[in-house]
């Protein structure tokens, strides 16, 4: 029995050690907005921020989350108005949606660190996130726009 | 602490709801509930006014769509629609599902659910739209009957009707009730398109909040009391059986509680948790059985495709004019050979299906692009009577065609019926879905142009040799042998009015389209945008190299051909306007035109290729005339984002097999476009009016000509064989 600090809250954790966090973020604390897309950090969909960082939490086990503080989607702001959810729901970001949450927490920690980036920055930021809606564009204005906001808060 | 979904009997799926997403499902999935007599109307003091429309107290407004959403935006143009002829308010629309399995007990109200060829709109428009109109009308009549007075002496305008001579009004709200009772007017007319006033406006997506926070539930989230979670691995091998398992190390791992064979081909471990079960089932040694297609490899089929298009034999899809002349008088024939490989739908959400059976019932919770197909694999599988199963449809982490297969929800129904009573959830590993798809077929086309002394295009012949997708999985589509959807845009106009969507919009002098038809032993599938993807690179990359030869401008050498088809030509002319065609700024540009799924799309391609042979695309301009654009904004989301589709695959998209092993495993070896590589979009969106035509597919076919036609404007070198990544650019 492990516990892991997800979105502020302790939760009693019962899997091997060895199990990939996104595993225990889904079905333990039954978070489900972080995402399965391919299970060996090639696509983005399951990033989560541990201690602020983004990271895959398909390739993360579980016993090197222990005493980190792990934000999900569901926990990325009290209200879901980060400036990167507001700019994806102006600029109508998805389209299917399913690799969104995981889009939305690379770009949320990279702002929250620095919203003081350039286009070839989003680029790099957001490059490891796959979308097979292709949303890439809507992406980049969207990552932009709330860089803004975050720039003048 | 487990969130687990709410569940009530109405049977629905609340999309989109203000209030936040609920699903709706017989009561906490126990067997037996939900069946004391109470019916929707009882439960419900808000009736539906028809099938299409429900109308709450507080005036909010349930539009019922049949179609599925998978990032399409299918859902908020059909409510579009609806929404327009009833006259609400749109502000207060939300939308919801109704289950395959209701459409059937209702004699199937609300007709197709099937979400394919670009056809949730133009291909139930008409209908949708009368839904709302009947609804309107009832509710008109209600008011009325209350005042007393005729109907043509009341107004409607945003879900207030209004009797003109008093003054009076009602809110829909308030009428419901009794609408509902009145009956279903069948002489309707629908509004002419110049009253439209929320069709054709770019009104924002129903379904855009949950997915922004983590709500939204696609398949693989469903949560329901008691669930145990399902791995399972296939065959590796096409044609591949299981022999036999030895299960004895994952029966004592923690949490499993069966370990099982699915069907003839596959091994499944159910354990507490997902994970549980993945880990385990790597643990089982599984004797696989050899079958036909164990040794299939794509090199050695690339000798059956080549002698394809050469052989005597081959279907004929589209004949004209004296083909055999033009080549005699020719004074110069181009040829070339093109190649398309497989390719793999790789929606971002894995394949899944959750079951729960019973003897007296069987229940399933998936995306789907076909919820009655989905209805007809269950209840095979589940061995009831399909008026005892149902499918709560949820939206889809992608579909591109993957999911209008249902072998998931068949594999679910199977293990769910080894555990009566407990619902299952089957998560495919990307691996699986990887090396199980339903691939895009792999195709060779042998192009020949005649061409007379002036340059003049006298007649063209395509020989395409592959495989034939309703071979495989509909031989029944097929007629006398040939499979014409082979043929999509190359097809003859006028002679067949349900692949009149799919036809050759030039105008040559002698044509001639062949397939020789050679079918591998992979199961092929429907992939977003079909086989209009492949031929619109053997006939627009080979216009190309027509104009070439010929020494003309490749667009003026396309207008040439578009006598019969104004609209080919107009967007044709729009994307070489918009993107400045002929200009000497630096950059090389590639034209294409194609017409598919009722829609004429173009574009042209702005790239440089540097020394090394390195390609840059600077800028796409992409258009398309859908006929009626319902939704510009979801419209322009589309092309652009199928182009890229299209674009991805030309560029880096290809499965291969070797010893009848899918090669590509994962997102590592089956690479998609990258937001770094994404180039800019433009895109003209000129409906002309007067016709249906599908948008979210055609665009996809014109993506790898117009760039593959710009790679040779920039380097002189034609490249015929995809995918790029594996193509110099330029010589070495």
């Amino acid at each position: 029995m492990a516990e892991l600090k997800i979105n502020g809250k302790s939760v009693q954790v019962d899997a091997d050690n060895d199990t990939p966090l996104l595993w225990v973020i889904r079905d333990e604390a039954n978070l489900t907005g972080t995402k399965f897309g391919c299970g060996i950090g090639q696509c983005g969909a399951c990033t989560v921020h541990i201690n602020g960082e983004a990271r895959r939490s398909c390739i993360t086990p579980l016993e090197a989350a222990i005493g980190a503080e792990i934000t999900t989607i569901e926990g990325l702001d009290p209200a879901a108005d980060h400036p990167v959810q507001k700019a994806w729901r102006e600029l109508q970001v998805p389209q299917c949606g399913y690799c969104q949450s995981g889009q939305i927490m690379t770009a949320a920690a990279a702002l929250n660190q620095d919203p003081n980036v350039n286009d070839g920055d989003i680029d790099a930021i957001m490059t490891g996130n796959l979308c097979r809606c292709m949303t890439y564009n809507r992406i980049r204005k969207a990552v932009r726009k709330a860089a803004d906001e975050m720039k003048g808060a | 602490m487990a969130d687990t979904i709410n569940l009530s009997r109405r049977g629905f799926i609340i999309g989109t709801g203000a209030t936040g997403l609920t699903i709706g499902i017989l009561a906490a999935c126990s067997p037996g509930a939900g069946e004391d007599g109470e019916t929707a109307a009882d439960a419900d003091p808000n009736p539906e006014v028809n099938a299409w429309v429900l109308i709450n107290n507080d005036d909010t407004v349930v539009i019922r769509i049949a179609r599925s959403e998978m990032g399409q935006g299918t859902l908020t143009g059909l409510a579009q629609l609806v929404a327009e002829e009833l006259e609400c308010d749109w502000d207060k629309v939300t939308t919801e599902y109704p289950t395959p399995g209701e459409n059937l007990a209702r004699d199937r109200v609300w007709r197709d659910f099937s979400t394919g060829g670009s056809r949730g709109i133009r291909g139930s428009h008409d209908y949708v739209r009368e839904g709302g109109a009947a609804a309107r009308m009832m509710l008109v009549q209600a008011a009325a009957n209350r005042w007393d007075v005729p109907v043509s002496e009341c107004s409607v305008e945003k879900g207030v009707i209004t009797h003109g001579p008093s003054g009076n009004s009602y809110t829909y709200g308030e009428l419901a009730a009794e609408a509902a009772k009145l009956e279903v007017p069948t002489e309707i007319t629908l509004k002419d398109p110049s009253e439209w006033k929320i069709i054709g406006q770019p009104v924002k997506r129903l379904d855009t909040a949950d997915k922004v926070t983590g709500k939204q539930v696609y398949g693989a989230d469903i949560k329901l009391d008691g669930l145990l979670n399902a791995a399972i691995k296939q065959a590796p091998k096409r044609g591949g059986t299981v022999a036999s398992f030895d299960a004895s190390a994952a029966e004592s791992m923690p949490g499993v509680k069966k370990v099982l064979q699915v069907g003839d081909n596959a091994v499944a471990v159910v354990a507490d948790k997902w994970w549980q079960a993945k880990k385990a089932l790597d643990t089982v040694q599984i004797e696989w059985q050899a079958g036909e297609g164990s040794d299939f490899s794509s090199a050695a089929f690339e000798a059956d495709l080549d002698a394809g298009l050469t052989a005597d034999e081959a279907y004929v899809g589209n004949q004209a004019g004296d083909v055999d002349g033009a080549f005699a008088g020719a004074a110069q024939v181009i040829e070339a050979t093109y190649n398309a490989p497989h390719q793999n739908h790789a929606c971002m959400e894995p394949m899944n299906a959750t079951a729960v059976w019973t003897e007296e019932k069987c229940e399933v919770w998936c995306g789907t692009q076909n919820g009655e197909a989905a209805l007809a694999a269950a209840a095979e599988a589940s061995g009831l009577p399909i008026e005892q199963c149902d499918v709560y449809k949820q939206l889809l982490g992608g579909g591109f065609g993957r999911r209008g297969m249902s072998d998931f929800v068949t594999q679910a129904v199977t293990i769910a019926k080894e555990m009566p009573g407990t619902p299952i959830k089957l998560l495919w590993t990307r691996e699986e879905d990887m090396q199980h798809g339903f691939f895009h077929p792999t195709t060779k086309a042998r192009c020949q142009g005649a061409l007379d002394a002036d340059g003049n295009l006298t007649g063209l012949k395509i020989r395409l040799s592959g495989q034939s997708i309703f071979a495989g999985l509909m031989p029944q589509a097929l007629q006398d042998g040939m499979d014409f959807l082979a043929f999509q845009g190359l097809l003859p106009s006028g002679v067949d009015p349900r692949v009149e969507d799919q036809t050759l919009k030039y105008t040559f002098p002698a044509f001639l389209a062949e397939h020789a038809m050679r079918n591998p032993p992979v199961r092929p599938g429907f992939w977003r945008g079909v086989n209009a993807n492949q031929n619109a690179i053997y006939l627009e990359c080979f216009m190309d190299e027509l104009a070439h030869a010929a020494g003309r401008d490749p667009l003026e050498f396309r207008l040439a051909h578009t006598q019969d088809s104004p609209e080919l030509a107009a967007v044709l002319q729009a994307v070489a306007d918009k993107s400045g065609w002929g200009n000497d700024d630096g950059l090389s540009r590639g034209l294409c035109a194609f017409y598919s799924f009722g829609a004429y799309t173009a574009a042209c391609a702005e790239v440089t290729v540097s020394d090394e042979g390195e390609l840059k695309i600077h800028r796409i301009v992409a258009a398309t005339d859908p006929g009626y654009a319902v939704n510009p904004q979801q419209i322009d989301a589309q092309v652009a984002g199928s182009f890229v589709y299209g674009l991805s695959a030309a560029l880096y998209g290809e499965i291969t097999f070797e010893n009848g092993e899918t090669v590509q495993k994962n997102f590592d070896t089956y690479p998609s476009m990258r937001l770094a590589a994404m180039p800019e979009v433009e895109t003209i969106v000129m409906p002309s009016g007067g016709f249906w035509g599908g948008v979210g597919e055609p665009t996809i076919a014109v993506a790898a000509p117009a760039v593959l036609n710009a790679i040779y404007a920039a380097t002189g070198k034609r490249i015929r064989q995809l995918p790029l990544k594996d193509q110099p650019l330029r010589d070495a």
